[in-house]
């Protein structure tokens, strides 16, 4: 391994290193603020030596990883969103009973799969970051293992996380048959060829789409979400709902990109499929829940239902598409869920419907922050939500998929119903005992405060972001 | 630059009032009070500054680059017909800060920060040359006007305000896809990225693809409008709003509607404006004589004037698809006075409800003996409403059935069904709640000082566009020239 090597792995590295450190000091002094400050900034640092690490790429790191501008791009908004975990998770966990020093080497081992995630370029680091990122939520979403809803939402996503990565084992193992090669770039051009047996490559590529969407909880894979998001504890949903998702499908977008299997005709209307009935699915179940969290879930399903309109677009718009919606994404979904955060307390969540009830009248600054998360979601100007919203229509118009862009247009219209329920309660009049802690946690105020400023300037100026996005892009296609 | 500032002023001191609402609520209605005079004074000084160099298109503009990847610019541009309608939005936007001095208590920043922001929003959505542009500000309104309802309405307030909302946002998606297919249309005929208004016109497409991105943009400002068939959510909308908020509903956001069919729909796509143009103008009949029935047949105050502006609505869209000069220069002025009077009756009907805490007119009955001065005013906006020659609203009626029967004699005279209906539902108005015997026996204050001269000023103005409309149809004569030419050039 050369020195350029291992400057390009030096964000992996950095974070694989953290854990290690944070596992030593919890071994010798336990103590919360100490083990989420040094992995804050074992993050921040990670986050850093994404500058030392562009200069050298684009560079093939063994046949395994590839870390090029994408990868790059992606890890960045992993560490950072990563970043914002521990601020919501300190304040939130304070307020718990338990030790939750354990809490943020999970995170570090989760952050550290998802990089490897983005960054492959063979089936094997593939399924070595799923792995790595599983394994580790599992403990995280059944971290507080006294209570009953989190330990039946960890065993519920052990379940089905296993069932799927099985499924997504059988599918690479049946076109390494049909092609000899795990490896991506090389798929494509045997692909090329045309001299395989089609009836192991289809069934291969049915069986890795399942896989991934039992990850990213696409209709009809997406029965543990609701449950999953309720069940965990706030900033984990949160954690799950963003890096988890986001790096599975910045995944999805390199494999079907450099593999050539995004060109093949059956494995078009699968996406096109799933897309529709995860917009349709995810936003009418929405509309019969009273659980803020489990909002939350369907509305996710129903945006990565959006997300994979783009992704079936032709030409460099929908990568560019996907790619600015789920910075969006990330901004808005770690701030819904921050809010969340920051209500509850140690003996409940503030999930409830009623919990948010004249939330303005008490809080006008967080629930302020919560309505223009939930806007958002909805796509309204002012937001980067808006942005990613026109830029997937657009994505969806120039590749003149007229169906699947009226579809999405209607259930949005749907989804901005449940969006303005909250808001509505949000703005009714104050309950009689109003729930949740009497201060904010600092950190997880800061945080709050800067996802909103980022929502802002991402919806208002685009324009860097955009050129950033372009040029992470640009090798990938 | 001072068209950036129309709409930076309002934005501002939006969240200024916010802030000094937390000191006094009286500082934060001075604050958009002010805000808004100063936009009123810069649109009247360039009015009066441009009015002699004879008002040539786009007088007055701002342009910036914004999102340069896709060809996004922050675009403003001024014409005639802007100004006018600009006017009639800071006029308004005066006279609403005014109607809410006494009627709103809770949350007075955050309900100042709200109306701001929607005269910011129509403002933008008046100004745009950038159909991008022309997007983002048009659904921003929406958000605000939300609250407004929400917060602030009367009883069924938060149904009606999530109605309001889906039923615009739905339309405006359609609309979002119908600009995005005439950019790409323009993007594979020529190769260039952009949103810029003046470089999409004439856009050469097939008949049928025309039609279709028509029909997009034909939604989105024909639930606005109201068209028949469209218009549920208006009558719960304005019934439940707080009087500022009917009176930016009816006199300024229904505008926005005509607006877009006279700036967008028709010189975007003239073939196909064309050949929808007999199907529009049949529903502006539909409009102009459902609105008449039904308002007659309304017991609440403000849901019978609600209907009525769907009545006068139906006027505004057959003037822009009869597409004649006598038509056209009908639908403007129908646009401003209709504007002015039913804003006026919203305002009265918000009065009369402070004092009397009801809307029905079972309730009422021969309150002139007890408060003449707002009984009489009442009268006169009621009139102008039915049409009495004098006032503006006759102007622009009339002047739209002349352009009419140039096209459709049928049509024409089925409108004119609708003026006298019109008589009805507004004598009927009066008769019940102000004229007759007390027997209620109410004892109600007449208008105050500051209610009596927002009325002054409404009837002045109503006044001189009735008997002296020379200099505004003088103002939006050579846009309106303009949108003609483009609209049969080719």
């Amino acid at each position: 391994m050369t020195g350029n090597e291992l400057i390009a792995l030096l964000p992996l590295l950095i974070v694989a290193g953290t854990s290690i450190v944070v596992m030593l000091v919890v071994a010798v002094h336990r103590d919360h603020r100490l083990s989420a400050s040094l992995t804050f900034i074992g993050l921040a640092a990670a986050f850093g030596s994404l500058w030392t690490a562009a200069p050298v790429a684009p560079l093939q790191v063994t046949p395994l990883l590839m870390l090029d501008r994408y990868a790059l791009f992606y890890i960045g908004l992993i560490v950072a969103a990563s970043m914002a975990f521990v601020l919501l998770s300190y304040g939130y966990f304070e307020r718990c009973e338990g030790d939750h020093d354990e809490l943020y080497i999970l995170l570090l081992v989760a952050t550290l799969g998802s990089t490897v995630l983005v960054a492959s370029s063979h089936f094997v680091s593939l399924f070595l970051g799923l792995e790595l990122l599983s394994v580790a939520l599992y403990g995280m979403i059944a971290y507080r293992h006294t209570r009953p809803l989190p330990l039946e939402a960890g065993i519920k996503y052990l379940v089905l996380a296993a069932a799927s990565a099985a499924f997504l084992l059988f599918g690479m193992a049946l076109i390494y048959g049909a092609l000899g090669t795990m490896q991506f770039g090389e798929i494509v051009v045997r692909l090329a060829r045309a001299d395989f047996d089609r009836w192991l490559v289809l069934p291969g590529l049915a069986l890795i789409v399942t896989g991934f969407g039992f990850k990213l909880a696409v209709v009809p894979f997406h029965l543990w979400t609701p449950d999953v998001y309720q069940g965990a504890p706030a900033p984990v949903t949160a954690y799950i709902a963003t890096v988890s998702k986001g790096a599975m499908f910045a995944l999805l977008l390199r494999f079907f990109y450099s593999s050539g299997g995004h060109d093949l005709a059956p494995v078009f209307i699968v996406f096109t499929i799933i897309a529709i009935a995860s917009m349709i699915v995810g936003n009418l179940l929405a509309l019969l829940q009273n659980n803020v969290k489990r909002i939350l879930a369907y509305s996710s399903i129903a945006h990565l239902g959006y997300l994979l309109v783009a992704f079936q677009a032709a030409g460099d718009l929908g990568p560019t598409a996907v790619t600015f919606y789920l910075v969006s994404y990330f901004v808005t979904t770690m701030g819904a869920f921050g809010v969340v955060t920051v209500l509850s307390d140690g003996s409940s969540e503030a999930e409830d419907m009623e919990d948010y009830r004249g939330l303005f009248w008490r809080r006008p600054a967080l629930a302020a922050v919560f309505t223009s998360m939930l806007l958002s979601l909805a796509g309204i100007p002012v937001t980067a939500g808006f942005i990613g919203k026109f830029y997937i229509v657009a994505a969806g118009a120039s590749s003149t998929m007229w169906a699947l862009i009226i579809i999405l247009v209607i259930t949005s219209a749907i989804g901005l119903f449940y969006y303005l329920r909250i808001i509505a309660v949000m703005y009714g009049q104050p309950s009689e005992s109003p729930a949740g802690p009497s201060t904010l946690a600092p950190a997880g105020s800061l945080v709050l405060a800067l996802l909103t400023a980022l929502l802002v300037w991402f919806g208002v100026f685009p324009g860097p972001l955009l050129s950033l996005i372009r040029n992470a892009l640009a090798g990938l296609t | 630059m001072i068209l950036l500032w129309l709409i930076l002023i309002p934005l501002i001191a939006g969240v200024l009032a916010w802030m000094v609402a937390r000191w006094s609520a009286s500082a934060a209605r001075w604050v958009a009070l002010i805000a808004v005079l100063i936009d009123f004074v810069l649109a009247l000084s360039l009015w009066i500054g441009n009015f002699h160099a004879g008002l040539r298109t786009w007088f007055e503009q701002a342009d910036w680059a914004w999102i340069p990847q896709f060809g996004i610019r922050f675009h403003l541009a001024l014409d005639g017909l802007s100004l006018l309608l600009l006017m009639l939005t800071f006029f308004l936007g005066i006279l609403s800060v005014l109607a809410s001095w006494n009627e709103i208590t809770k949350a007075v920043g955050f309900f100042h920060l709200n109306l701001l922001w929607i005269l910011a929003g129509i403002a933008g959505v008046f100004l745009a040359v950038n159909l991008f542009l022309f997007y983002f500000a048009w659904e921003l309104m929406l958000v605000p006007m939300y609250f407004l309802i929400s917060i602030w309405g009367h009883e069924n307030r938060v149904y009606a305000a999530v109605k309001f909302f889906l039923f615009t946002q739905l339309s405006g998606l359609l609309m979002l896809i119908a600009i995005l297919a005439l950019f790409f249309l323009h993007y594979h005929a020529t190769g260039v990225y952009t949103f810029e208004y003046e470089q999409l016109l004439g856009t050469a497409m097939s008949p049928s693809t025309e039609m279709w991105i028509m029909l997009g943009f034909f939604v989105a400002f024909a639930v606005k409008l109201p068209v028949v068939v469209l218009h549920t959510w208006l009558p719960d909308a304005h019934t439940e709003a707080p009087t500022a908020g009917s009176v930016i509903l009816a006199g300024l956001l229904l505008k926005t509607g005509a607006y877009g069919m006279l700036r967008f729909v028709v010189p975007l796509f003239p073939h196909a404006a064309h050949t929808f143009a007999p199907v529009a103008m049949a529903l502006g009949v539909a409009g102009i004589l459902y609105g008449a029935i039904l308002a007659f047949g309304q017991t609440d105050l403000k849901r019978l004037v609600a209907y009525t502006s769907v009545s006068h609505l139906g006027f505004v869209l057959l003037g822009i698809f009869a597409w004649n000069e006598l038509a056209l220069q009908g639908a403007v002025m129908t646009m401003i006075c209709h504007g002015i009077s039913t804003g006026a009756l919203f305002i009265l009907v918000g009065v009369l409800q402070e004092r009397i805490h009801s809307r029905e007119m079972d309730r009422m009955g021969g309150l002139w003996s007890t408060a003449p001065r707002l009984s009489g005013a009442t009268l006169f906006f009621a009139l102008a409403s039915l049409g009495l020659p004098g006032l503006g609203d006759f102007v622009g009626e009339f002047l739209v059935l002349l352009g009419t029967y140039k096209v459709s004699i049928v049509l024409a005279a089925l409108a004119t069904v609708g003026v006298l209906f019109a008589t009805f539902y507004a004598l009927r108005l009066v008769q019940r709640a102000f004229q007759g015997p007390n027997t209620h026996d109410w004892r109600i204050v007449d208008l105050v000082p500051r209610e009596g001269l927002v009325v002054a000023l409404m009837i002045v103005t109503l006044l001189w566009l009735g008997l002296y409309p020379r200099p505004v149809l003088d103002t939006f004569q050579p846009a309106m020239a303009r949108l003609e030419q483009l609209a049969s050039g080719r």
